[in-house]
């Protein structure tokens, strides 16, 4: 028995078809990629508003994180539905279209890991000493050296875990993703997006292979976590 | 004239509005905290905006809400130490002076090793913020300050955080190391002796209003409000009525005093240092009894170098006899402060039976808050 099922657990590995997984780390890093870079920006500029202004633009950029991921697809479909302006405008000029397509994927994965990525950078740049910045001011710094020289190094932890965090969301993105990108096989059909299939199919074990799959790249995630803070604990006390 | 400040700014719970100017080197801002002292230095250094008026040092204009001036922090040329010295924990001491190095590249090195050298940072130079003892992140501060060449150094309550025995070591070292500085320096602190021993002028700051300025043996010997005579140490302070030319009473202490000298125009209160009463032994003529007040222990407490009495005087013991009422209501307590070479006078003699007045050591007080005359 024992032996039966782990050989049709070693035919399901051999016949998988990987292309899932290479969806879904593509979407990740793209989405990551993107999202580490505007969410330090969008904090910088948050640090820099007053604090109403920080207030909507915090409201605005945390939305998706608090909407139910479908909800927030439904949205972007409506936004770049082919029929629509937005839509209209980027597959006439620009030949792309984001729905029903891989860039659908990356931008759902944006939309919902983004809000992560900004409060994390922003969380980042809080904890660092207000005085240090003041002080940097009266020693003749510029705001653009102060960013580069303190307020990034001193951040970055905390960046680096937003990143990371991000890059998890991102890569297990399902509502959204699902809604405007839609479940085409080899082209936007995540591992997240297989999963479901599968066991609407009926078909466990090859759920239960992905699952395991998924879990050994949860585990090498948090571990690498681990290795980003420890690395800087000891980078702060030891020299 | 080095500095010269007419800001108005509101704060939660405090409407700041410091007028002063000072033609000194050596500035303390004395005052208790939540007075505004931080708050004043900030804008100086360009951190925090004034809602307007105008600070101006050395000829330079650096804020004029009328003209619309308002210099960045940048461009101020304000070294600001922080009490907490703000050291960039991410660069070594060697890095963190570099950084604010205003030299060319070929000067800067040559500019920073002579500053390692001059704070005594030697051996230090590759070390993190986080290894370094407290006296030794401020010398990195100070030296830090002193690369980006400032025309003004800031001091924001830089002993406040330090255990006494190592307060009195730094307050000397700093004062070495900026012997040479040729700009002028401010100093915040509340204590009295920190701003008495540094400043050649201080300040007075109380409830963000200007208690009291000028020369600093000046202020502290002559208070001139309630508010200055209080920070300056004054322990006894009591509302007081001009009689005559000559003549004042202290109801609240139950005594009318004579002056040879003709009295101030105008004052409202008297302050009286709790050092200065001369106790007395023998039981008085009533003519004399009206400069004195009778000693009536409340509590007492002793000192390394002194012993602290509180007493009452008869008028508030009166108070005290009403029903409900055991002991004299704490403002009317009095501090009278005996140094440790009269003690055996004390235990020779037993406590006073009163505690006399000299009227030449009486400070006469205004008691409005922030209202003084330009010296």
């Amino acid at each position: 028995m024992f032996l039966r099922s782990m050989g049709l657990i070693w035919t399901i590995i051999q016949e998988l078809d990987w292309s899932p997984l290479w969806i879904s780390v593509k979407t990740g890093l793209a989405a990551t990629l993107l999202s580490f870079f505007l969410g330090i920006f969008a904090a910088r500029r948050a640090m820099w508003a007053g604090s109403r202004g920080r207030a909507v633009l915090d409201g605005i950029l945390t939305m998706p994180m608090v909407l139910p991921p479908t909800a927030s697809g439904l949205i972007l479909l409506l936004i770049f539905s082919r029929r629509r302006p937005v839509g209209m405008f980027l597959r006439n000029t620009f030949g792309i279209s984001v729905v029903q397509s891989w860039l659908g994927c990356v931008v759902a994965a944006v939309v919902i890991a983004f809000p992560l990525m900004y409060r994390s950078a922003r969380a980042a740049f809080e904890l660092i000493d207000e005085n240090m910045i003041y002080a940097a001011r009266t020693l003749g710094l510029s705001e653009a050296r102060i960013f580069r020289k303190l307020v990034l190094p001193n951040a970055a932890p905390g960046l680096l875990s937003g990143g990371v965090l991000t890059f998890a969301r991102a890569m297990g993105e399902y509502g959204a993703t699902s809604m405007l990108a839609g479940n085409i096989p080899g082209q936007t059909a995540t591992v997240s997006q297989k999963i479901a299939m599968v066991v609407q199919d009926g078909d466990f074990l090859t759920a239960g292979v992905w699952v395991v799959i998924v879990l050994a790249i949860a585990f090498a995630i948090i571990v690498l976590m681990n290795l980003i803070f420890a690395g800087r604990r000891n980078h702060a006390y030891h020299h | 004239m080095p500095i010269t400040i007419d800001i108005q700014k509101q704060l939660q719970g405090l409407n700041l509005q410091i007028k002063w100017s000072s033609s000194a080197r050596r500035i303390a801002i004395l005052g208790a905290s939540g007075a505004g002292k931080s708050m004043t230095l900030k804008m100086i250094a360009g951190i925090e905006t004034p809602d307007r008026g105008k600070i101006i040092a050395d000829g330079r204009t650096l804020f004029d809400s009328g003209r619309k001036i308002n210099v960045r922090t940048q461009e101020r040329g304000t070294g600001y130490l922080f009490q907490n010295y703000a050291l960039f924990p991410n660069m070594t001491v060697r890095q963190n002076i570099t950084i604010a190095g205003k030299a060319a590249r070929s000067g800067k090195e040559a500019l920073v090793q002579d500053l390692i050298r001059r704070f005594e940072l030697e051996g230090l130079e590759n070390s993190y913020p986080v290894s370094l003892s407290g006296g030794q992140q401020q010398r990195t501060a100070l030296a830090r300050i002193l690369a980006s060449a400032p025309e003004m150094i800031l001091l924001d309550e830089p002993f406040s955080a330090l255990d006494s025995s190592l307060r009195d070591k730094m307050q000397l070292e700093l004062e070495k190391n900026l012997a040479d500085f040729p700009g002028t320096v401010i100093l915040v602190t509340h204590s009295r002796d920190e701003a008495y021993r540094f400043a050649q002028e201080t300040v007075i700051l109380e409830k963000g209003r200007v208690a009291a300025a000028g020369q600093t043996k000046e202020v502290f010997r002559h208070p001139q409000t309630a508010a200055a005579a209080r920070i300056t140490g004054c322990k006894n302070i009591a509302r007081a009525e001009r009689l005559s030319d000559h003549d004042f009473a202290v109801p609240g202490w139950g005594i009318v005093l004579h002056s040879k000298e003709r009295l101030p125009e105008q004052f409202e209160a008297v302050g009286y240092r709790a050092h200065d009463f001369i106790p007395v032994w023998d039981e008085l003529p009533s003519g004399m009894l009206q400069a004195c007040i009778r000693y009536n222990e409340d509590a007492r407490a002793e000192l390394q170098f002194e012993k602290i009495f509180y007493f009452y005087p008869d008028a508030a013991a009166a108070a005290c006899r009403s029903p409900g009422q055991t002991r004299p209501a704490a403002h009317s307590l009095l501090t009278w402060m005996v140094q440790r070479e009269d003690w055996p006078l004390l235990e020779e003699k037993g406590m006073p039976r009163y505690l006399r007045l000299d009227v030449l050591k009486v400070l006469f007080l205004r008691e409005e808050d922030g209202e003084y005359d330009e010296p």
